[in-house]
């Protein structure tokens, strides 16, 4: 299948290593991806949280764009960020709402040439590979598969609420699809408390102690159910989970040492790619146990 | 009648002994509420269960509990939807709400927690001096917009999962919130700008939400507590400008103005203008207190100097077009949609209006003005 391809800003930031395995991985499953290189930030909720209209506006000119690419033959638009999930689909919500606001937004973007239709399909890669994809056909994909590799979802609240808006029901159950992937993959879906809970990272500069205490808090609560490892389709999650994780670790006064994949990368590991290819070099809490469990030659790795 | 297993959490802190599971078999018609079911393990099995309920229509508030781990109302909860989201073994699990202590069983310490947040955003209404002769005129518009704050029953569901307040127990919390924003959008209110420097100043204030979505989930009554707090937000910094101490209205407008200039994220500069800058007397130890971070960060190279410091994407024309439009408007447009609805929910409703304008004799309309004759 071929996406119109929104990589988002972080993973081209300080998580350069999702948008890497992101690319690593598409080919093996066979995604042609057209990237989205003019596209601006979906706002995180925070540009919205200043302009509706403004966070409406640029989501709108990006889903113009990869409506261009759709007429060009891309199936859909697809996204490696919860939170730009979550961001867009919020504001396409409103834009799909009501054809006179679509028109006022469609009026700042005709400048540009651009115009929104209603209706765009924009999904998250974990949904695609659920939806799209198929666990059947990931299933077949699996060169390497995760036996006895225990790892804890971490979905990240934009990615699974509010239900209604995500189109998450019975029938659909995208709250429950990483854990879905992680089986296809191979591997055991550790149940702990905090794997629909907030990362803290929005209030990271606002109140950073109530922040990291969530990060540590989960964190914890994966140690104590003794996963080997987190997986997140959130960059930004991420963020606050690996990075931030030794400020975490000091603000709930435990050792943690909680490595966290992206999504990609725990796909990749399963269908073979390399952890270097993968960028697992670059993560601050070394993912030691993903490693040695993938009996890759750590002196590949290099640089740790 | 059909039968239903329920799962009910047992706790007395007087007795000094821990929480149990409590399992009981009813027997009800499935259409028939959660609330029924633990009325009649109670009446019928154990006359110890603490349960707390009154009008049993959804409108009192009273019985807040979680039902399969989602707060709700136990009174507006179907026994077969129940047991559809139940677990493997088809059985209801009924436990008490959480983010407040337990008084027996199913009833929760409202007082302890909820009320007195409430309590604290002065919610009731300071009304404009000098008081008028008559009735406040207010637009139609801008009640309907308070009345979805005004649904809220104050039955907790939303502090039961506030993911913030878990973690920081003074958050001032969603209901609180909800409510601060009944009075803020209400143009008969005096105290706008108090309330919302009072609030933006509090550290557990309205920058303290994760944005994290659960009290939009949690509650019965479609009050969307979140969306409210945003909206408290954007007032905060956009119509008074106020300069919190928490980086709230700091933090807003250094992602704003980072996206303006590069178009998408440039996270280097991000944390340090959110303090205020790079040299600002704030960011200073919270850049050195991030230090070993950086360093790790640089020697995994997740980052590399060149990428932190110089600024490779620069945002496109039409990106800067947006905001200069948008930004540059006198008035903000903000589509709400509990007040417009969506094109498919008002199909055919401007017909309705119309056939009934051309019913009514012309009068005066309700904001004052003379209606127009049919």
């Amino acid at each position: 299948m071929k996406v119109a391809y929104w990589p988002g800003c972080v993973s081209r930031g300080f998580t350069a290593e999702l948008h890497g395995s992101m690319a690593a991985v598409a080919p093996m499953l066979n995604i042609e991806l057209v990237e989205l290189d003019r596209a601006s930030c979906c706002g995180a909720g925070v540009i919205a949280e200043h302009s509706q209209e403004l966070a409406d506006t640029l989501n709108a000119r990006t889903f113009a764009l990869a409506q261009q690419e759709i007429t060009q033959g891309a199936d859909l638009m697809m996204n490696i960020c919860s939170t730009c999930q979550g961001a867009q689909s919020e504001c396409q919500q409103r834009l799909d709402a009501s054809a006179e606001y679509r028109a006022q937004v469609n009026e700042t973007l005709s400048d540009e040439g651009l115009e929104y239709q209603d209706g765009i399909i924009n999904k998250n890669f974990l949904w695609v590979l659920v939806e799209d994809i198929g666990l059947d056909k990931l299933k077949t994909l699996v060169k390497q598969p995760l036996t006895d590799l225990r790892v804890g979802p971490f979905y990240g609240c934009y990615i699974v609420r509010p239900t209604d808006r995500l189109d998450i029901n019975a029938a659909q159950p995208r709250d429950e699809y990483l854990g879905q992937v992680i089986e296809a993959l191979g591997g055991t879906v550790i149940d702990y408390a905090g794997s629909h809970k907030c990362c803290g990272f929005p209030i990271i500069t606002m109140n950073k102690e109530a922040s990291l205490e969530q990060a540590g808090r989960h964190l914890g609560d994966a140690v104590d159910a003794e996963a080997d490892c987190l997986v997140t389709p959130c960059p930004l999650c991420h963020l606050n989970l690996d990075l931030q994780q030794p400020m975490a670790a000091k603000q709930v006064g435990r050792e943690l040492n909680m490595p966290v994949l992206h999504l990609p990368q725990l796909v990749g590991l399963a269908l073979g790619v390399s952890p270097k290819e993968l960028g697992l070099q670059h993560h601050i809490v070394k993912p030691t146990s993903v490693i040695d469990w993938s009996q890759a030659v750590v002196g590949g790795v290099g640089g740790w | 009648m059909a039968e239903f297993k329920l799962k009910i959490r047992r706790y007395d802190p007087e007795t000094g002994a821990a929480p149990y599971w409590d399992e009981h078999t009813v027997e009800l018609e499935p259409h028939r509420s959660v609330l029924e079911g633990i009325l009649q393990a109670r009446n019928e099995n154990d006359g110890s269960i603490g349960v707390r309920c009154s009008c049993r229509s959804a409108i009192c508030g009273s019985c807040g509990v979680r039902v399969n781990g989602k707060p709700g109302l136990a009174c507006h909860t179907h026994l077969d939807d129940a047991l559809a989201s139940a677990g493997e073994d088809g059985v209801i699990e009924v436990e008490p709400m959480g983010n407040m202590p337990i008084i027996k069983d199913l009833i929760v310490d409202m007082d302890a927690v909820h009320w007195k947040k409430i309590q604290r955003v002065t919610p009731w209404l300071i009304g404009k001096e000098p008081v008028p002769e008559r009735e406040y005129i207010v637009s139609r518009e801008s009640m309907i917009d308070v009345t979805q704050s005004m649904a809220c029953i104050q039955c907790g569901a939303c502090v039961s999962d506030c993911l913030s307040m878990e973690v920081d127990p003074l958050f001032v919390g969603p209901a609180a919130l909800a409510k601060t924003y009944r009075f803020v959008g209400d143009p008969r209110d005096a105290a706008h700008e108090q309330r919302l420097k009072d609030l933006g100043e509090d550290k557990h204030g309205i920058y303290d939400c994760t944005h994290c979505f659960k009290c939009i989930e949690a509650c019965p009554k479609g009050v969307a507590p979140m969306n409210q707090i945003m909206r408290l937000r954007r007032i905060a910094g956009n119509d008074f400008h106020i300069k919190d101490r928490n980086n709230g209205e700091r933090h807003e407008m250094a992602f704003v103005n980072n996206i303006e200039k590069n178009g998408i994220l440039h996270e280097a500069d991000l944390l340090p203008d959110s303090y205020g800058g790079k040299f600002h007397p704030r960011a200073v130890p919270e850049l050195i207190s991030s230090l070993p971070i950086v360093m790790t960060a640089l020697l995994r190279r997740k980052m590399t100097p060149g990428k932190a410091l110089l600024h490779p994407h620069k945002a496109p024309d039409g990106v800067k077009r947006i905001f200069e439009v948008v930004e540059g408007r006198d008035e903000r447009n903000e589509f709400n949609l509990y007040i417009s609805g969506t094109d498919a929910d008002n199909e055919g409703t401007a017909e309705v209006a119309e056939a009934i304008e051309a019913a009514e004799p012309a009068g005066v309309a309700p904001d004052g003005t003379e209606g127009s004759s049919a």
